[in-house]
């Protein structure tokens, strides 16, 4: 570590993953409001061939989003605050700078070629684990980088009590690199054929239930470390420093924390309810999705029980407002998941549109809200800048706050209503409705949906503009605030 | 017994180690805070009064601490 007697945070990571975060965001959900509306209009399949259609657009939605945006956001906000509550800058090591500059350029390139892998069609065929092995191979890199980066940071620190969040970052670090590493388990045919087929082809080392297993242990805790683990670990650094509470409690925190950490490896088979995994391994699914609601709801009270006695913050600071907003919709994420995950609901949720719009109320309403939240928060710290417009940050969150109302809504009632249809049967016996009697049903809810896609996407480009106008166009600051984001 | 019978009491028995695991761990943390052995409440301003040139909550690791408190 080097003396410097005009120590300052080096930002220049964060900024260049904040770029990223937006560009990524505003592609994923771009995408998302598109296949939304293929869903209610199916001859928007056929305006680009093969390369427009839902099958290939839906994976570059979920890994754009995913992957690119809330993984952006990850970075972002770890070379951020990651400095600051080590209390070490990250310029201080010159290995570590160029370290995450590698990184970073790995991420972008490895990020826009395995998207347009996708386009090509070049498939696993996994959800949310479509990326074929070379791509795999990449995110594996980027990740060990960013690995070395954390603890390295982490080995350097001037303050030796590791705050709440870091652990948090260092839980998402080591869960997503386990379960990663264990289902893209695959093996390139053209390699162990002798030359045969296309070199970027694979398939699974596992089969049958036990690759759905693999697979839902995976999916569900890809929910579980990579969009609620940072982004608890986001709201636990950016809700205290932008109010200026600390902390409510922070032995929850750390009890939340081992909980959450202890319960949810546990509930990924609940996606595989009714299915031919052994019973057991169902009831046990469901059981720890039930109990996942203490952890995950003493993380939300600690939240909102931080702005006691400042709860006037909410109607002067519209920062405050979306932080408060993104803990209430993971307390209503994290009730929806449990109540789904329960054997008799999930025989008529299993399937149907209910599903996608509980991921949504908490990644829209959870994970996007916080991480714009922590971009408006660091943005004036990074440019030394003022917020270039409250208002617009006003209008963006009733925009977006109704946009996911709309979606979620939507979802519950046409999830609800296709759940009912595909289980009514007559005095007989025989089933009362054919499947595309509940696809004509259907039609209104998902054009809802697709409006409320257009709506969020909106507000999207609105944070994306605020954030642009804060760069080139925001007063400038004489010093860094401490707590309050200032904004014009 | 088969496998999948010896996996699902295998994974009763260390849900139940995981609890008491859990239990015990809530009992530390309050314990050692009335014995004034910790106080965890003050690493809530870590993330307060975060500038470089910002006094550390701690500025020694723990295993360091704990020597010099037990000598």
């Amino acid at each position: 570590m080097q003396s410097n007697a005009a120590l300052e945070y080096d930002y220049s990571l964060a900024k260049k993953f904040t770029f990223l975060t937006i560009l990524f965001g505003f592609l994923g959900m771009l995408v998302g409001t598109i296949i939304a509306a293929q869903l209610a209009f199916p001859e928007l399949n056929y305006l680009l061939g093969e390369y427009g259609t839902f099958s290939r657009l839906r994976p570059i939605h979920t890994n754009t989003v995913i992957f690119g945006f809330t993984v952006s956001g990850v970075f972002a906000t770890w070379f951020y605050f990651g400095q600051r509550v080590l209390k070490v800058s990250i310029a201080e090591s010159r290995f570590l700078m160029v370290l995450g500059n590698i990184q970073f350029w790995l991420y972008f390139l490895g990020a826009l070629a395995a998207t347009v892998s996708l386009l090509l069609g070049i498939s696993a065929s996994k959800e949310y684990a479509q990326y074929e092995w070379p791509f795999d191979i990449v995110v594996v890199l980027v990740w060990v980088l960013w690995g070395i980066n954390m603890m390295g940071l982490i080995g350097i620190r001037r303050e030796k009590a590791l705050y709440i969040s870091v652990w948090y970052y260092l839980a998402c670090f080591l869960g997503i690199a386990m379960l990663y590493l264990f289902n893209n388990m695959e093996i390139p045919t053209y390699f162990t054929s002798g030359g045969l087929g296309n070199p970027l082809h694979s398939v699974s080392m596992y089969a049958g239930t036990n690759d759905a297993l693999v697979q839902w242990w995976y999916g569900h805790n890809a929910v579980a470390f990579g969009f609620t683990v940072p982004i608890v670990g986001m709201i636990y650094y950016f809700l205290p420093k932008e109010s200026g509470q600390a902390i409510y409690s922070y032995k929850l925190s750390l009890l939340s924390f081992w909980g959450l950490m202890f319960v949810y490896l546990w509930a990924g088979s609940h996606h595989l309810l009714w299915s031919t995994v052994p019973d057991w391994m169902q009831t046990m699914g469901s059981a720890f999705s039930v109990v996942l609601i203490l952890p995950s709801w003493g993380s939300a009270i600690n939240m909102l029980l931080t702005m006691k006695g400042e709860w006037n913050q909410l109607t002067e600071n519209p920062l405050i407002k979306f932080m408060v907003l993104a803990s209430t919709f993971y307390m209503l994420s994290t009730i929806e998941g449990p109540i789904q995950a329960i054997k008799s609901v999930n025989a008529i949720a299993h399937f149907t549109d209910w599903i996608p719009g509980h991921v949504h109320d908490g990644v829209l309403g959870w994970v996007a809200f916080m991480i714009m939240a922590s971009i408006f928060h660091m943005a004036p710290r990074m440019f030394k800048k003022e917020l270039y417009s409250k208002k617009l940050m006003e209008a963006q969150f009733w925009l977006q706050t109704t946009a996911v109302v709309l979606y979620f809504t939507s979802m519950w009632i046409a999830g609800i209503t296709q759940g009912m249809m595909w289980r009514a049967v007559d005095e007989y016996g025989n089933l009362m409705y054919s499947f595309i009697d509940t696809v004509t049903v259907l039609h209104p809810y998902y054009t809802i949906r697709a409006l409320s896609g257009v709506m969020y996407l909106t507000g999207f480009i609105m944070f994306a503009y605020n954030i642009y106008k804060t760069m080139v166009a925001g007063k400038e600051l004489s010093q860094e605030p401490q707590f309050r984001t200032p904004m014009a | 017994m088969d496998i999948s019978e010896i996996q699902g009491y295998a994974s009763f028995f260390m849900t139940i180690f995981l609890v008491i695991m859990l239990y015990g761990y809530i009992i530390h943390l309050y314990r050692s805070e009335k014995r004034g052995e910790r106080d965890y409440e003050k690493y809530g301003n870590i993330a307060l009064d975060d500038e470089i040139t910002s006094k550390p909550v701690e500025d020694k690791p723990a295993s360091q601490r704990y020597k010099e408190e037990n000598k």
